[in-house]
Order: structure tokens, then sequence, then C-alpha cells
């Protein structure tokens, strides 16, 4: 191994400098909002040392529900939520604006992915009993958010305004309408009165780009600060978490994903 | 001019009880003045020798409420009228114009000569010539012939009323003699069929000539439409709901409910689930 000399006073001057420039702003703003100390808490906390890749989901959750908001904000731009133009302006979105045709189906099929992920990532939390004491109450925040994306399914098929779109909210609407009681009320308001119209649609877009993407983005908010204050739990065969000594030495070179090795298991390359 | 109005109000208010507070001496002493002398000659006494320099109290002086507690308590209740004032028309604004919409008028079918007795036309016309497109609709319409002297029509909707999807007439159709009218608002075509039943290619409901149920998932009769006779046309009114019909044609006897939504029961105990306004059609 070659010998590092040690660097010149002027080199290390120079570098003092160079760090100046990236921490003064930095210190700047964690002395006088805390911010920083706050992400790196959240960013570099503990979990356990026996996680794995499923424990992903989440993140990749929260990462498809932004590609949503993202190309969302920008289709924005160029759809037109009346009953003459909205077909119109997909139409002009797919093949006219540059790009549109990826944005739009990045929103498309990321609508698609995002909901995948919830039920994946609600296995997850499911199957590892991650739901259980002291988490209970972030499960039952994230079955809030489990219909509130499916309302975002629902609003978001409407409006493309072609025959496919039409006719499955028309199916959608009645089978709300066929609950006990609430049911007629419930799809009166959602078609804005006896027949689906322009007030439908305006609904449904406001709806799913304003109403339901806040209370989303308030529950994952919420969902978040849980994670964060109770932690992240070990999977149910962890041997740390059952108050067992390890058996086995820490991986000497193993790397990237590796097979949890099932309780009671001989140790690895026996 | 309210906020003005509403400010001069305001400042009348705090002025009077600003003079009533200066021009009274005793209150005038409370908030300023000299703090009365204390006994400044007692004799010091060591820290650890004398008694608590205030007497505990035994009993609270002020047996009501609290002031911080008031407050606590008001401020508490003036933002609850405050969200409820907004919030009441914001949400009357958003859920009551569902509920509240105005009445469709009646749409011109075209002159009755149009539809001969004993046979079955598909009208496909607009509820609503301003909405335009979207509230283009189909209905079956079959002219009974005269009943007491009055024209008798059967206007079937298409609406499936298992989840909404369109109904079709099974049978032959004749797409070469569709038939464009014009009427003073908008314009329909008709084209003859000859229905042996309706059919719903969402789910496969399917009803006979009279709409009632025949197969499938659909839980009542198929809507029909009130009519009226002005002038020779024929033109259609509201939409309502039917139970079951008995009898063909003319002599029918229908089981008429105000319209419900698809899939929705109108009779029997499973109706009773769904609030709705019996009518009374004969």
């Amino acid at each position: 191994m070659a010998v590092v000399p040690p660097p010149s006073r002027r080199r290390k001057r120079r570098m003092d400098q160079v760090m100046g420039l990236v921490n003064i702003p930095i210190d700047w703003l964690e002395e006088r909002s805390g911010l920083i100390g706050g992400l790196k808490y959240f960013l570099f906390r503990k979990v356990p040392s026996d996680i794995n890749w499923f424990h992903t989901l989440g993140s990749a959750t929260l990462t498809a529900f932004l590609v949503q908001a993202g190309t969302g904000v920008i289709l924005a731009m160029y759809y037109q939520p009346h009953p003459d133009k909205a077909y119109e302006s997909i139409r002009y979105i797919t093949h006219d604006v540059t790009l549109g045709w990826l944005v739009r189906g990045m929103h498309r099929w990321g609508a698609s992915v995002f909901i995948i992920l919830i039920f994946l990532h609600m296995a997850r939390v499911f199957l590892f009993g991650a739901y259980k004491y002291p988490r209970e109450l972030n499960w039952i925040v994230g079955v809030m958010l489990l219909p509130l994306a499916m309302l975002e399914g629902f609003t978001g098929y409407l409006l493309p305004w072609d025959q496919t779109a039409y006719w499955a909210t028309v199916v959608g609407i009645n089978l709300n309408g066929t609950g006990p009681i609430v049911g007629p009320f419930l799809s009166q308001f959602l078609r804005s009165g006896d027949e689906i119209g322009a007030d439908t649609l305006t609904r449904f877009y406001a709806l799913h780009m304003l109403l339901l993407p806040g209370a989303i983005m308030g529950l994952i908010g919420l969902h978040l600060y849980l994670v964060m204050r109770l932690g992240v739990s070990s999977p149910p065969w962890s041997e740390d978490a059952a108050g067992k000594e390890r058996t086995e030495a820490p991986p000497s070179g193993e790397r990237g994903l590796v097979r949890p090795r099932a309780r009671g298991g001989r140790p690895r390359g026996e | 001019m309210p906020a003005v109005v509403a400010g001069v109000v305001v400042t009348l208010i705090f002025a009077f009880l600003w003079a009533r507070d200066a021009m009274t001496p005793g209150r005038a002493l409370a908030t300023g003045g000299p703090e009365p002398a204390g006994t400044a000659d007692a004799a010091p006494i060591p820290a650890n020798e004398g008694g608590p320099a205030m007497p505990p109290a035994d009993a609270p002086v002020n047996q009501g409420m609290p002031r911080s507690k008031f407050l606590e308590l008001s401020t508490l209740g003036l933002g609850g009228v405050i969200t409820g004032i907004v919030a009441g028309p914001v949400i009357g604004f958003a859920v009551l114009p569902a509920f509240t919409g105005d009445e469709l008028d009646a749409v011109d079918l075209g002159p009755l000569d149009e539809y001969p007795k004993g046979e079955w036309r598909e009208a496909t016309f607009m509820l609503d010539a301003a909405a335009g497109e979207v509230s283009r609709r189909t209905a079956f319409v079959r002219n009974n012939g005269m009943v007491d002297e009055q024209p008798s029509v059967t206007i079937i909707s298409n609406r499936c009323v298992h989840l909404g999807c369109p109904v079709q007439s099974g049978g032959p159709r004749q797409d070469e003699d569709r038939e464009t009218i014009k009427t003073e608002l908008a314009e329909l075509t008709v084209t003859p069929i000859q229905p042996a039943n309706f059919s719903c290619p969402c789910h496969g409901g399917a009803y006979d000539t009279e709409g009632n149920r025949i197969a499938g998932p659909p839980v009542r009769a198929l809507d029909r439409y009130k009519y009226s006779i002005k002038g020779g046309n024929l033109f259609l009114l509201e939409p309502y709901s039917v139970g079951e019909v008995k009898g063909e044609g003319a002599e029918a006897m229908i089981k008429a409910y105000g319209l419900q939504g698809p899939g929705e029961h109108v009779d029997g105990p499973s109706g009773l689930l769904y609030p709705i306004q019996p009518q009374d059609l004969g």
C-alpha cells in the first residue's frame, strides 16, 4: 500500500476553503432552522441490522406517488376538463406536445405501478407482522391511504373522456349506488346530478388533482412520522429481535441480496 | 361599504370604553400611579426565621371560572364559530348542487307518424342540447295505437338497470332505413328494429320486449319515459323506474316508481334499502 504523503500547508488551506464553501451555507441553515439535523436524523437513523430488500417497498411506493404527483402537475398544464375538449386535449398531449407521450405514459402506467406497490408493501407489513404493537396506528394510516389511492385511480380513469372512460365510470358510479341507504346519495354526489356530464368531469378532475393528493400527502407525512418515531421492525425470523445471540459470524465477503436463513437452520456454508 | 360601517361601529364602541375608563378616577390609579408605601421601617429578619411572605390561601377566592380558562374556551369557541360560518356554505356548495339539479325540458321526438302502430323504433336523441354529445340517449319506442281515443306509446330506456350500460335490441334492425328528424332544438335518428328481447353487453342482463328481466343480474324491469303528445309530435318527459310489467302493449299494468339508479331495488323488502319516491302511474 502506497503511503500517502501528508498534504502540504497550501493544499490544506485550499481544502479548508472548499469545505467551507459547502459547510457554511449548511451551517447557516442548520443554526436557524434545525432542518439539516432533522434531515440527517431521518436519513441516517438506526435500523435493524437484519432488514432486507422487502423493507424498501414502502419507499418505492412513495417514489411512485412522487412520480405521479410530478407528471400530474405537468399534465394539468395541457389538459382541459371540459366535455368538448378533454378528449382532444389528451390527443394533443399524446401526439403533439413534445415528450407528451412519455409523460402521459409515465402517469398512466405509473398509476398501476403505484397501486401494485401499495399492495406489495401492505403484504410485506402483514406477512412480517410489522403491524403489531406499537405500530398498529401506522397500519391504520396505511389502510386509510389505500382507498384514497384507489379513488385516485377511479377519478383519473374518467379524465381521458373516451368510451372506455365514460362507461367504466358509469358502471363504477352505479356500483356505488347499489350500497344500501347511502348508495343512491353517494352516486348522486359523484355524478354531480342525475346524469354524467360536464360537472362530473370537472368534479372528478378536482378530486383527482387537489383533494385526494392533498389528503394522501398529509397521511403520508403522518405515516413517515410514525415510521421515524417507532423505527423499522425486524423480520419475523430475526434472531437479534428474539434476543438470541448470533450463531453466525458476520458475513465475510457476501454482499447484496442475501437470502435470509430459516429459523433454526444450519449456519451457511456447512 | 359594510366593512367601513363595521369599522366605524367598532371604533365608536372602543372610543366610548376608553373615555369611560379614562374618566373614572379609581381606574386611572389602578393602571398607573405610585406604588402604595410599604412598612419600610420594619426590622429585617433572617431568611430562615420569617414565615411565608403570604399566608397560604385556605380557599380559592374566586369560585367561578378562572380568567385563563375562560379565554381559552372563548378562543376555541370563537374559532369553531368562524370555522362553521366558512365551512357550512363551502360544504353545501360542494354537495347540494348534485341534489338540486334543474328539471330537463321535454325532448321532441318528432311527429307521431314516424312511429307506425305496433312497430318498434330505436330513437337516439339529446336530452339536453346545451350539454351536447354527453347527453345523447337512446330509447326504444313502440306505438300501441289508440286507447280510449288517446294514443298509447311505450318508451323504454336503453339504460341497463344492472349497472347502467346500454342495452341493445336483440333482433333485426334496418340501419339502411334510419331517418334523421330535425326538431326545433336538435336532431334525432330513428331506426326501425324488430326486437325479440333487449340485452346488455356488459354482464349479460336480458329483458323481454316489455322490459321485464328474463336473465342475468338486473334487479328490476327496464326504466321507461313518460310522454305527451302536442301538435301531433311525441314529446319525451321524465324517466321513471319500473318494478315489473304485467300484460303487454297498451294493456300493460306497470308498477311505477320514481327514477332510481341502476342496481337499486324498487320493490320487495330490499326496496326498503333504497329511499325512493313512489309515483302514482297507471
